[in-house]
């Protein structure tokens, strides 16, 4: 942590003042915010609800809950670091799971070879939806969100299409039971979301990728003239989004034995609030993966909570939506408070 | 023909020419600038400095005309390029990811990895990076706390001197600065000038672009004029003045009411 500087250095002045006490540290962690708030959450309901709410059950209904949209939630966090957007992650989820269900039906069969091949499907469908909106941010210029609204359309109606509007089942018996699986008390749908996101945690923060997904969200400009491939590396980017969409609609088909078309329309804007709420700046360039992971949990908790507490599950979304904003306005706070230190810093 | 005057120099051009449309930036300038010196590059408004620092930096390539670097020819076609040739070139607007703190904006593009697998995994050695680049902070005497904090949270003169930082550890012949103090108060661009000039002191040819007249004459060896696309006169420091190259500047004789060292920020 505080290394001493090499000698040479030793003799400039400090030019921040100590950062104060153990507990400034912690309260102005940029994830302080958001723990805090899930802290709360869950302290709350335990306290309303009874110890129902940290049973085993329980805790696991919420994290299968979680994990699919958590899955998208870190796409869209490396997109929305990229100073990027996008809109199409629920469709795109629908488009592959609804090809992978197609094609899995088509070879028939219940076991492990036409799961896997679904998979597959499912993933380079997503994939290639996703480098589509690559390309056209990168190579077009258009902006992000136009194109992955427009993605968010085409894609959810090429399912319709192909389905003629009505939802398909008859997964193999294998991939049902991985679905509704677990290890030890795990479900395996949480653990590969719980992988995904360490994965892309680590590739985040601590490789060469990652470090120029922040410099390109931060300053694209300054990206290009250090002869960092921009452009090849934004369309990455929105390819491993889609990419994860397409695990993701697999999981789903897995977890729910269904395309469920109708119901992810709202999935890229709950995956963006976990994003927003875990810190992630809509300017770009700020954002971490635990940070999302933990705004992803918020809605969650909420809508378990308050159904447990006998109140309608409709309620999570008005919380959800004043959380979000809550969140943002003090983060805000925060930043301002910062930049103040700073400013009397520099003048100093 | 002036092949011989150019290898001695470390980054020349020889009659380049640029048009915009029917607009002529640059009219066959030529320019020299020597390892170990300070060469600073005026003019006024107009007067071509812009394009000529995009032909210098491998921006932009001139259509007529030759760049050498260190005497042999140099045609830049990717931004790239000119690194790899050891120019650096550190813009007007600094180039900085503000988000990124002074360590990795200084190995941005060019981050050292680790050893074995996880290098090829593309995991940064960070350790490295900052050992190299607090080094380099001391050496030139730009002060920043470089382990914490992004760059967002400091002050120009530190924004300054990561960018200069930057642009030295990675030149191996040529460093340009495009308005280096700009945007500076009195105290911090003192402290870019004393970095500029132990630049120089490392042997590396030094291209400063300024409208500020007392910068110049305070740090520079020589002094390249252009005006109207044209190199219209060179100095060493020793025979020029404020009136000299004001005249210069303007093609009219000095009037000492004028005052010439304006500092615009933008051009």
């Amino acid at each position: 942590m505080t290394r001493t500087a090499p000698s040479s250095t030793t003799d400039l002045p400090p030019l921040t003042a100590p950062r104060g006490t153990p507990m400034d540290r912690v309260t102005r962690h940029p994830l302080f915010v958001v723990s805090s708030a899930l802290i709360g959450l869950v302290v709350m309901f335990t306290i309303v609800n009874g110890w129902t709410f940290l049973s085993t059950p329980n805790i696991r209904n919420m994290a299968l809950a979680g994990s699919i949209m958590l899955i998208l939630a870190v796409g869209v966090t490396y997109v929305i670091i990229t100073a990027g957007f996008d809109l199409s992650v629920g469709s795109v989820l629908v488009f592959s799971g609804v090809v992978s269900m197609i094609v899995m039906r088509g070879l028939g069969g219940e076991g492990w070879g036409t799961a896997l091949v679904g998979l597959l499907v499912a993933v380079v469908c997503g994939c290639v939806l996703g480098y589509v909106n690559g390309f056209l941010v990168a190579y077009a210029d258009l902006n992000p969100i136009i194109v992955t609204l427009g993605m968010f359309g085409a894609a959810l109606g090429l399912a319709q299409v192909a389905t003629g509007g009505q939802d398909l089942s008859g997964i193999p018996t294998v991939m049902a039971q991985f679905g509704l699986g677990r290890l030890v008390e795990v479900p395996w749908v949480v653990i590969i979301a719980a992988a995904v996101a360490v994965v892309a945690g680590v590739a985040l923060h601590y490789t060469a990728f990652g470090r120029h997904t922040f410099a390109i969200g931060s300053n694209k400009e300054a990206a290009v003239r250090a002869g960092i491939p921009v452009r090849r590396h934004l369309a990455s980017i929105y390819a491993i989004s889609g990419l994860l969409a397409g695990l993701a609609g697999w999981l789903s088909l897995s977890v729910y034995g269904t395309t469920n078309i109708a119901g992810h329309s709202l999935d890229a804007l709950n995956a963006a609030t976990a994003a927003i709420l875990g810190g992630a700046s809509l300017f770009g360039g700020v954002g971490t993966i635990a940070g999302t992971v933990i705004g992803n949990a918020i809605p969650i908790v909420l809508a378990n909570g308050l159904v447990i507490a006998g109140l309608q599950s409709f309620w999570q979304q008005v919380v959800t939506g004043v959380v979000l904003v809550v969140a943002l306005y003090l983060d805000r706070l925060r930043r301002l408070r910062s930049s103040r230190r700073s400013g009397k810093n520099s003048a100093a | 023909m002036s092949a011989t005057q150019a290898a001695e120099t470390a980054l020349s051009t020889r009659g380049v020419r640029v048009s915009y449309g029917h607009v002529q930036a640059l009219r066959g300038v030529d320019f020299d600038c020597r390892p170990g010196e300070v060469t600073a590059l005026i003019g006024d408004n107009g007067a071509g400095k812009s394009t000529l620092v995009k032909v210098l930096s491998g921006a932009l390539a001139p259509d007529a005309g030759e760049v050498f670097v260190a005497g042999r020819p140099f045609h830049a076609t990717a931004p790239t390029d000119a690194q790899a040739a050891g120019i650096e070139t550190v813009w007007q607007d600094l180039a900085l990811a503000p988000d990124l703190g002074p360590v990795e904006n200084m190995f941005l593009g060019r981050e050292v990895r680790r050893r074995g697998v996880l290098g090829a995994l593309g995991f940064l050695d960070n350790k490295a990076m900052a050992a190299v680049a607090l080094d380099e902070f001391a050496q030139l005497g730009v002060r920043v706390d470089a382990r914490r904090g992004s760059v967002s949270e400091m002050s120009g003169g530190q924004r300054q001197g990561v960018a200069v930082a930057r642009a030295v550890s990675w030149a191996r012949n040529v460093v340009i600065l495009d308005e280096p103090t700009a945007a500076l108060g009195v105290v911090q661009t003192k402290g870019v000038l004393d970095m500029v000039r132990r630049v120089a002191d490392r042997g590396l040819a030094v291209v400063l672009i300024t409208h500020n007249m007392s910068d110049v004459l305070s740090v520079s060896d020589r002094i390249e004029v252009l005006r109207l696309g044209e190199r219209v006169a060179s100095y060493a420091r020793a025979d020029a003045s404020l009136e000299t190259l004001v005249a210069a500047m303007t093609g009219g004789t000095a009037t000492p009411a004028t005052t010439p060292d304006r500092n615009e920020g933008a051009e």
